[in-house]
This record gives structure tokens, sequence and C-alpha cells, in this order.
């Protein structure tokens, strides 16, 4: 495998290979390298309809397509990579994969994009797979007839929770504030679901089981009554947050840990680009990753071609 | 139907029983084409060729054969999240996990479980 690259991508998702599809495009000889699996949150979604020109597809068929034109246009693709260095100063930047060695290119686009946020609570690891799930289409069937808990006030928990009912016999929403994120169309639609039940203003505290999964601890943030639901499943929906850990002190992040960039997708080091759900912006969508990506992926061939 | 992987897939309860008879180490993902799956599969082709020693498999969660065989194992009597995911040392499980499973999770228990 070739060493040295115009352009690295950091990952893999609708952001990086479409900055692949790009730069690759462009001729300009481009590696991505992802730490997880190719696609990104995308292939989280079952269906998705909202992408232009596609009618209706799944989030892993979307994610194979972008792949095969990255590399038909000659990129280079490595996932489940574990990044063990990373050098973005300097005119030669340099990552470091186990197993596969280093990695050199005139430019960097950065798009870890995001990861499903944790409650963080020592019990949620305990029974993830025996009652605690983060996919509600994947293992919704696996509780038919048995009460439930989602957590959550976005628009993903409130549509999930009206998805529940069709297999639990109760969804308990247990959501940390007294109002809801989520628009008002789907707050309305989970109202008008007679299975559903809310407990606002709540923090969860614990997860309780032998085996699998059987309570749910929460208290009330007004006045830390302890409240025990009885549930086999508790599905969470808290939102994601951006996959730049290992940004820290290389690039200029946010308060919220995203990456800062202009408009032309540069961040504060030369040569470094950032797109997708790690950075900064207000809308978070394939189609704006998309958009990202070709942005950062022009951009990075204007430098490698004056650089 | 079968998945749409690189995986062999197992698809009968004959195959079922002479893959985990007739090799020491086999890993069989029990799944769909969800995104707690799709993860998983990935993490088993890359790993199929670096662990030879291992044999790598799926099958579909939702047809006879899983029914039979690793739906109805003790060990994922439990399991609420797809995939189930069965290791086996000369034909006895040695280790079952619920839902996506990182590389790093997946090849610790490679190197406990199964490994020299």
């Amino acid at each position: 495998m070739d060493r040295n690259y115009d352009v690295i991508v950091l990952g893999g998702g609708p952001a990086g290979l479409s900055a692949a599809i790009y730069a690759a495009r462009a001729k300009v000889k481009t590696l991505v390298i992802d730490s997880g699996t190719i696609g990104g949150q995308m292939v989280l979604s079952y269906t998705i309809a909202n992408y232009p020109g596609v009618p209706e597809t799944s989030g892993h068929s979307l994610s194979r397509t972008m792949r095969k034109q990255a590399e038909s246009f000659g990129a280079t693709i490595i996932s489940l990579a574990n990044i063990t260095a990373l050098e973005i100063n300097g005119c030669t930047k340099k990552v470091t994969i186990e197993d596969e060695g280093e990695f050199t290119a005139k430019t960097i686009i950065l798009a870890p994009g995001g990861v499903p946020r944790r409650l963080g609570i020592p019990s949620e690891a305990a029974f993830e797979g025996l009652g605690i799930s983060y996919c509600a289409t994947c293992d919704g069937d696996f509780f038919t007839g048995k009460d439930i808990v989602v957590i959550g006030g976005g628009n993903s928990a409130l549509e999930e929770a009206v998805s529940l009912t069709k297999y639990a016999s109760s969804v308990t929403l247990v959501h940390e504030f007294d109002h809801f994120q989520a628009h008002p169309w789907a707050v309305e639609q989970a109202k008008l679901n007679p299975k559903i039940k809310f407990l606002m203003a709540q923090e969860v505290r614990e997860f309780v089981g032998q085996e699998s999964l059987s309570e749910v601890v929460v208290a009330s943030k007004s006045d830390g009554t302890i409240t025990r639901i009885p549930a086999s499943g508790a599905f969470l929906f808290i939102g994601y947050q951006p996959n730049t850990g290992f940004l820290e002190g290389l690039v200029n992040l946010t308060d919220r840990k995203e990456i800062s960039t202009d408009d032309a997708m540069r961040t504060n080091v030369p040569g470094v680009f950032a797109a997708g759900d790690a950075r900064a912006k207000r809308y978070r969508q394939i189609t704006t990753a998309v958009a990202d990506g070709t942005i950062a992926a022009l951009e990075a061939v204007e430098y490698v071609n004056h650089n | 139907m079968t998945l749409d992987t690189e995986l062999k897939h197992v698809e009968t309860v004959e195959q079922y029983k002479e893959i985990i008879e007739n090799n020491e180490k086999v890993m069989i993902c029990c799944g769909r084409m969800g995104p707690m799956c799709l993860p998983v599969y990935d993490v088993m082709e890359q790993l199929e060729d670096k662990r030879t020693d291992v044999k790598f498999y799926d099958m579909l969660f939702d047809s006879q054969v899983a029914m039979q065989t690793i739906r109805a194992l003790p060990e994922v009597r439990h399991f609420n999240g797809l995939p189930f995911t069965i290791y086996y040392r000369n034909g006895k499980v040695v280790e079952a996990t619920s839902s996506i499973q990182s590389k790093a999770q997946i090849t610790k228990i490679l190197d406990e479980k199964l490994g020299a």
C-alpha cells in the first residue's frame, strides 16, 4: 500500500466519502481512514427518505454506493483503523495506524463525525444488549408485550417512542428537562398515543436487574423524589457528541468540542480542513455533511495545487 | 434470504453442526442487516484474513437454522439486542455477546477465549 498521499481524510461517513469522491476525481491522491465502519452514523439509519435524487434507501446501501464511487475514482479506504499518532502541524501531515504504520499527506480533512451520547452511569454498560438499546428498529421486537422506557426529549426519542408502541405494552418517556426539544408535531404524536406516559425533569440514576434489565431508577430534578420504573427495556436517544477527543490540543475546538472552521472548512491549522457533524454548525444532516465534504475537498485540492 | 456480507453463511442445522464439530475455533454472528449488526460483520470480514485459525460465519437471525441453534442456546436466554455473537472452541460455547461490539472488544475475546 502507498504511504504518501496528497489528501488524507479522517472519517468515512458522508462528509469524508464526499470529500474523497471530489478529491480523487480531481486526480488528487486520496486516502480515507475510519476508526469504525465506513458510512459513519449514516449506517445507523434503516431508511433515508430525504436524500435528494434517491427516493428511499438504507444508510447501509447509500454508504456502500458512496464508498464504491470514491474507490472508482481512485481513493484508498481503510476502515476499523486504530489511529495511534497524528501530526498535523507542518507541511507534511502524518497519521499512524496500529498494524499499518505511518501515512503522510500534504493536507488533511477531518471528518470524524459523532457518536451516540451515553448517560455515562456505571450500570448502563452492564445492561447493553440485556435491555438497554440504542436502536428501536433493531431491538424493538424483543420487547413485545413488555414495559419499556425511552430516555430523551428530541425528535428521535419522541418518534421512536411512538414506533416502539407497536411492540411494547407501555412506554414511559423520561426526559431531563420539563419541556421537549422535539418538533411540536413529534410531541403531539407521542401525546396522542395512549401507551405513552411522560416523566419530565428526571435524572436517570441507575439501571437495575439480575441477568437482564428489570427497573430504571430516576430522580426528580426539582425535589429529588426517587421513582422506580419497572421495565424490561430502556432505549436511549439522548443525542450525539462530536468524535473529537483525539483532536484536543491539535485544532481549535468550541466549548461543545466541535471543530471550529470558516466557511471554506478551514481550521486554524494551515492545510487542515474539517467537514461533517464534528464541525461547529447548526444543522446536521447527510446532505449538510455532503456539502461540507465537497467544500473541504475543493479547498484541499486548491491547497495541494498551490503548496 | 441471506445476509448481504462477504462472510460465509450458515444456512442449515446440518451445516451448523458440521462447522462447530469439525473446527476448533469458530465465531458466528447471528443478526440482520441492521446498524448494530453491520459493524460486527465488518470487523469479522477484516479479521478473517488475519485470524486464519478462526472460522468466521454469519447467520440470518430470522432463519429456521437460527431458531433451532443459536437462538435456542441457554447463553442467549437474556439477550435483548442484535446481533447475537457466539464464540465456540472444540464445539463448545466459550463466549456469547449481545448487541454491537467494537473491533477492540471482539479482538479481546478472540485473544482470551480463542487464543493459541
